[in-house]
């Protein structure tokens, strides 16, 4: 970014600064107007801390990407700020409000809605069903109310004419009345973020939105992402894919291990040393001179070569399915 | 990757057809050719809605303790006459032919050493033609404790903590076999309560009827409950599992089955409770505790059967192998293991686990058509306490379920002693929806 | 053989109250399974609970407004005793716990504590005055062919049936809306839903208490031509609801009462021709008791057919098949 004061890697001495923050840039580091506040938020599995963020940060109206290696505990910290999971420790509020311990719908209605990494489309709903229940205060959701169709069938007609919009701005207007489980993966994914903008969300969560997406749409994809931050929605996005991390986002937050190693606008963190040793492992040989504008960026190395040791990990499943998800 | 996903497009239907319909007709021939020796007792069918059975029959109890295996006599006119012993929940009835009188007769002489009538003089009892408002009828005859007999608090516990933990071994035996299907398959086989039924028939119709040892009655159990299993996977199974038959629809699919071997048990061995009776039932007195050697016997059988197969899922290749595809079925597939053939044997080991616990519940209890099923409720209690498809598990809540469903008679009565443990299954699940020792899933 | 009479009796299932009941008992159980995805196998709790609070308070003296009221608000308060711990488990595991639940209520019917209350296992029976007190229909029998019955049996069949359809009424209407929308989504995924801002733990309560309402108010209409017994309320009776609903069609309108229908007219016909087969010394092996078990072994084998070669039953859509998981 072009705003960024000063900065020079491999010399952490100096102190950095950035428009989006306050005092200085570093993980964990106070936003000027940050949306998500989280303070020592953690989750162990057994013997293993998932996530240990000590504090954390997600500024407003801006596409901030949380990248790190797989396993590095992403999908567990959403799954945590959204209440889908109950954290060991840890406070965290949105816009605000505390949020800890809030169940999922509620963070949800609070204006907080994320999409999954294993994409859950509604398989026997069509499209357009799929669509249509992400709107909310929807009156005829009401279990009484719900009997009489006068009562909602006017605000029912203007969230079809709304989903029809997203439907046709994501490309799936042709299958609108398709069931969900025709889709492909992809379009499943698209039809999942189109359904989680249903809700008007401040802040929408997106798990790898891009992961199996068609290329030709990728490019179409990142458009609608600016445009969300054009109309004044805040968007945190988890993805692999460096190109677009760079492409995309205001600011990059890494996580490795379950902590937050770095922060910062996407050029200067992928030269962060703590980002190479969180993909590549501490005790990596890459040369520091690698890290020059020209040089390939080992970052985006590292992440190639990740893929092509673990092809699985590039695919939908995370590879430790047990028993009860494998239907 | 498993029961699940698998489609495969050139499945032979007909051949799944044929398999269900051979698995009954298996059973059919393996047990019709030696009803004819069953001897025609009573029938006490289930009084279900369709029958229409007319029964009479009651509950035998001294205070909160059941009677079991006494008799009682049900005369009427024509000549009518049947005798209806008294099960392990201490019921007992009579399928009578029409609405008419009926005169009942306790035998005083089968009560159990310390239970007598408490008014010798009321030993009988008569039901009048308009009594008949509804289908069954019920007569008591009260009971009293032998005065010269009494217990203490302490011996009625320890004799029901030695009833209980061989009640759990039995329960732990078969609910093995449970968890390792659902833990390779997913599958929740609500048809393995007619596995245990398989080997009790199996081993009352070699011990009883055909007067076999009861050891070579049990390994000839043991193994062609292995067999059932095998066949099982082989015809029904594995094909749905190819097909990619939905976890759900395979569950379903096992309920169809569990009916359809229930009432094909029924219709061969009939609705009797039948005694097991091989020379097991001698007490040995412990302590305070009064214990049979056929409690003894299934106790050392149930304990030396799950050392083995602890020590084969830990100590083998095959079951390490085990272990991993219910861990990760992909990762394990990957890996080189062949999933079917590991599916397969954790089939023959189930139907072979199953079918000894059934022997031995057939020893420490009745054989009955319905047995299995019976305890079918308590195995998932036990499995799903215990953390769906974990092993060890699987024993810490068969233990549980099998001393609280014994222990509980001290309190409550003892018709609601499997209510009790029904009971502790939901307030655990409650508090602890993973089970006891079960994992929590994941989410995202 | 008299077939006359054998295909007479069949006919007269179709419109019997024991079929009215098993309908509406299914109509409940796919508002569970077939749109919310709730695997409920203790539907036979809800009938027993149905005709317990009915009856109990009608031989105690109560009118039968009060007495259904009873009915009604005791499954709603079953329900909750049975969602709240369950509805917040994993599928599978709600199986388990409704089945347990359901024998737990029946075990506690049938002990011989209760036997004041309940009639332990004698039942109950002496109920059925406050129902044919309010019968408009003027003593005398009716009907024609196969159909016909007396004022008592028609006045059941009456208030039965139409109960079914007003259940069907409201299934349609619920199922058309959004609040429809919801639970279907919830049957998908509930995840999914729930990151929607659903409150997906009230939608399944919510279903749970309607469908076990119905299953409640099939209780009472089960027990009106007969007494109650206990017996009838194994878990037996909630495979045949599910067969029943599979049978027509999980997720449908009228699947349940065709299901039910169909059901009802073969076990009929399988026992007029075994009976008569066994009277006119055809099938010389068996006695009319084995014949009676013939019929329940055909029921577990259709079950297995149905489940694997027509899981969306006969009104399903292909494409909506009855089972996501
Ligand atoms: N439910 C769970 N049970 C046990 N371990 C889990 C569970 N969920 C996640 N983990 C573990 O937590 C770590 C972080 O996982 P995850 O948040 O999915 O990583 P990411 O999304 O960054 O790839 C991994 O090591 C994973 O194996
Ligand atoms: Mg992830």
């Amino acid at each position: 970014m072009s705003n960024l004061d000063k900065t020079s890697v491999g010399e952490p001495a100096l102190t950095v600064t950035h428009p989006l923050v306050k005092g200085e840039v570093g993980p964990g580091c106070a936003k000027v107007d940050p949306i998500v506040i989280a303070d020592s938020v953690t989750r162990q599995f057994g013997g293993l801390k998932a996530v240990d963020v000590a504090h954390l940060e997600i500024p407003r109206g801006q596409i901030t990407a949380l990248i790190g290696p797989n396993g590095a505990g992403k999908t567990t910290m959403f799954n945590l700020l959204t209440g889908f999971d109950k954290p060991n420790t840890g406070t965290w509020e949105f816009d605000g409000k505390s949020l800890a311990g809030v169940p999922a719908f509620k963070v949800a209605r609070a204006g907080m809605v994320r999409t999954f990494q294993l994409t859950k489309s509604l398989g026997r709903l069509s499209v357009l069903q799929n669509m249509l229940l992400g709107a909310t205060g929807q009156r005829g959701e009401g279990l009484f109310s719900s009997l009489i169709k006068p009562l909602w069938r006017q605000q029912e007609e203007e969230n079809t004419i709304r989903a029809d919009e997203l439907l046709a701005r994501f490309k799936l207007d042709a299958k609108r009345e398709d069931y969900a489980a025709s889709l492909s993966g992809g379009q499943r994914k698209l039809l999942e973020m189109a359904r989680a903008l249903m809700s008007q969300p401040e802040l929408i969560m997106l798990d790898e939105p891009m992961a199996g997406v068609n290329p030709a749409l990728t490019q179409s994809l990142l458009g609608h992402i600016k445009n969300l931050k054009a109309d004044g929605t805040s968007v945190l996005f988890v993805e692999h894919d460096m190109h677009m991390v760079m492409h995309i986002s205001d600011w990059v937050i890494v996580m490795a291990e379950g902590r937050v190693v770095a922060e910062g606008p996407p050029e200067t963190v992928m030269k962060d040393p703590a980002v190479i040793d969180a993909y590549l492992g501490a005790h990596h040989d890459t040369d520091l001179g690698d890290l020059m504008e020209d040089g390939p960026n080992p970052v985006l190395e590292a992440e190639r070569r990740a893929r092509e040791a673990h092809p699985e990990a590039a695919s939908e499943d995370d590879g430790y399915a047990k028993p009860e998800e494998r239907a | 990757m498993i029961a699940g996903i698998r489609i495969g497009p050139g499945v032979r239907l007909t051949k799944m057809i044929l398999a269900a319909l051979s698995l009954c007709l298996g059973i059919v021939l393996g047990s019709g050719a030696l009803s004819a020796t069953a001897s025609p007792a009573p029938t006490p069918t289930p009084t279900s809605d369709f029958t229409n059975t007319l029964t009479i029959g009651g509950v035998l109890r001294d205070g909160d303790n059941v009677v079991e295996g006494a008799e009682v006599t049900v005369e009427g006119a024509s000549g009518f006459s049947e005798v209806a012993t008294s099960d392990d929940t201490g019921r007992w009835s009579v399928i009578v032919p029409e609405k008419a009188e009926y005169t009942v007769t306790i035998d005083p002489e089968t009560l159990p050493d310390g239970v007598e009538l408490r008014d010798p003089d009321r030993d009988t009892a008569t039901v009048s033609s308009s009594e008949w408002q509804t289908n069954s009828i019920t007569r008591s005859f009260p009971l009293g404790a032998d005065t010269r007999q009494t217990t203490g608090f302490f011996e009625q516990f320890l004799q029901r903590l030695a009833a209980g933990l061989n009640f759990g071994l039995l329960i732990a035996l078969a609910a093995i076999g449970i968890t390792l299907i659902f833990g390779t398959t997913g599958l929740n086989n609500f048809a393995h309560g007619e596995m245990v039924t398989f080997g009790a028939i199996i081993a009352w119709i070699t011990a009883v009827l055909l007067g076999v040892n009861i050891f070579v009655a049990m390994l000839i159990a043991l193994v062609l409950g292995g067999v059932f299993g095998y066949v099982q996977d082989w015809l029904l199974w594995k094909p749905l599992r190819r097909k990619g038959v939905k976890l759900v629809q395979a569950m379903i699919v096992s309920i169809g089955l569990a009916i359809a071997l229930r009432y094909t048990y029924l219709f061969f061995i009939d609705g009797s409770t039948k005694t097991m009776n091989v020379g097991l039932s001698d007490a040995i007195v412990l302590g305070p505790v009064r214990i049979t050697t056929g409690s003894i016997v299934s106790m050392v059988i149930s304990i030396v059967a799950l050392l083995a197969v602890g020590l084969f899922l830990t100590r083998t290749r095959v079951g390490k192998a085990t272990r991993a595809v219910s861990d990760n079925p992909s990762l394990a597939a990957a890996s080189g293991i062949d999933v079917d053939r590991i599916i397969r044997i954790v089939w023959v080991l189930a139907g072979a686990l199953a079918a000894l616990a059934g022997v031995m519940l057939g020893l420490y209890r009745q054989v009955s058509w319905d047995m299995g099923f019976q305890v079918l409720l308590l195995m998932f209690a036990a499995v799903t306490l215990g953390g769906l498809g974990s092993a060890y598990g699987a024993l810490v809540g068969s233990i549980v379920v099998g001393l609280f469903v014994e222990l509980s008679t001290l309190i409550i009565p003892a018709d609601l002693k499997y209510a009790a443990a029904l009971v502790v299954l939901i307030v655990v699940l409650l508090v602890r929806p993973q089970g006891i020792l079960g994992r929590k899933e994941r989410i995202g | 053989m008299d077939w006359g009479n054998i295909f007479g009796n069949a006919i007269g299932e179709i419109i019997s109250p024991t079929t009215a009941a098993y309908a509406l008992a299914a109509i409940g159980l796919g508002i569970h399974f077939g749109y919310t995805g709730l695997l409920n196998f203790g539907q036979a709790a809800f009938l027993l609970i149905g005709a317990y609070a009915f009856a109990i308070p009608t031989l105690a003296g109560a009118p039968l407004i009060v007495a259904v009221l009873s009915a009604i608000i005791c499954s709603i308060i079953f329900a909750f005793i049975l969602g709240i711990p369950t509805l917040r488990l994993r599928a599978d595991y709600l199986a388990i716990v409704t089945i347990a639940s359901a024998e737990v209520v029946r075990y506690i019917v049938t002990t011989t504590g209760l036997t004041d209350v309940t009639g332990a296992a004698n039942g109950l029976s002496g109920f059925k005055g406050t129902f044919a007190a309010i019968n408009p229909i003027p003593e005398g029998r009716y009907g024609f062919g196969p159909f016909v019955y007396n004022e008592y049996d028609w006045w059941i069949r009456i208030v039965g049936w139409t109960l079914v359809v007003l259940a069907s009424v409201l299934v349609f209407l619920l199922m058309r809306s959004p609040w429809g929308r919801v639970v279907k989504g919830i049957r998908e995924d509930e995840d999914a839903v729930r990151s929607l801002g659903k409150n997906v733990y009230s939608y399944k309560m919510q279903a749970l208490v309607i469908g076990g309402v119905m299953g409640s108010i099939a209780g009472i209409i089960f027990i009106l031509p007969r007494a109650v017994q206990p017996a009838n309320y194994t878990t037996g009776l909630t495979f045949f609801i599910w067969t029943i609903m599979l049978l027509g069609g999980a997720a449908t309108i009228f699947g349940p009462i065709v299901g039910a229908m169909i059901f009802w007219v073969v076990l009929s016909l399988t026992q007029g021709i075994l009976y008569g087969a066994i009277e006119a010394g055809i099938l010389p092996f068996i006695d009319t008791t084995q014949a009676g078990q013939i019929r329940f072994i055909l029921v577990g084998v259709a079950l297995m057919l149905l489940v694997i070669f027509r899981p969306q039953g006969i009104f399903g859509n292909k494409k909506e098949l009855s089972f996501s998981v």
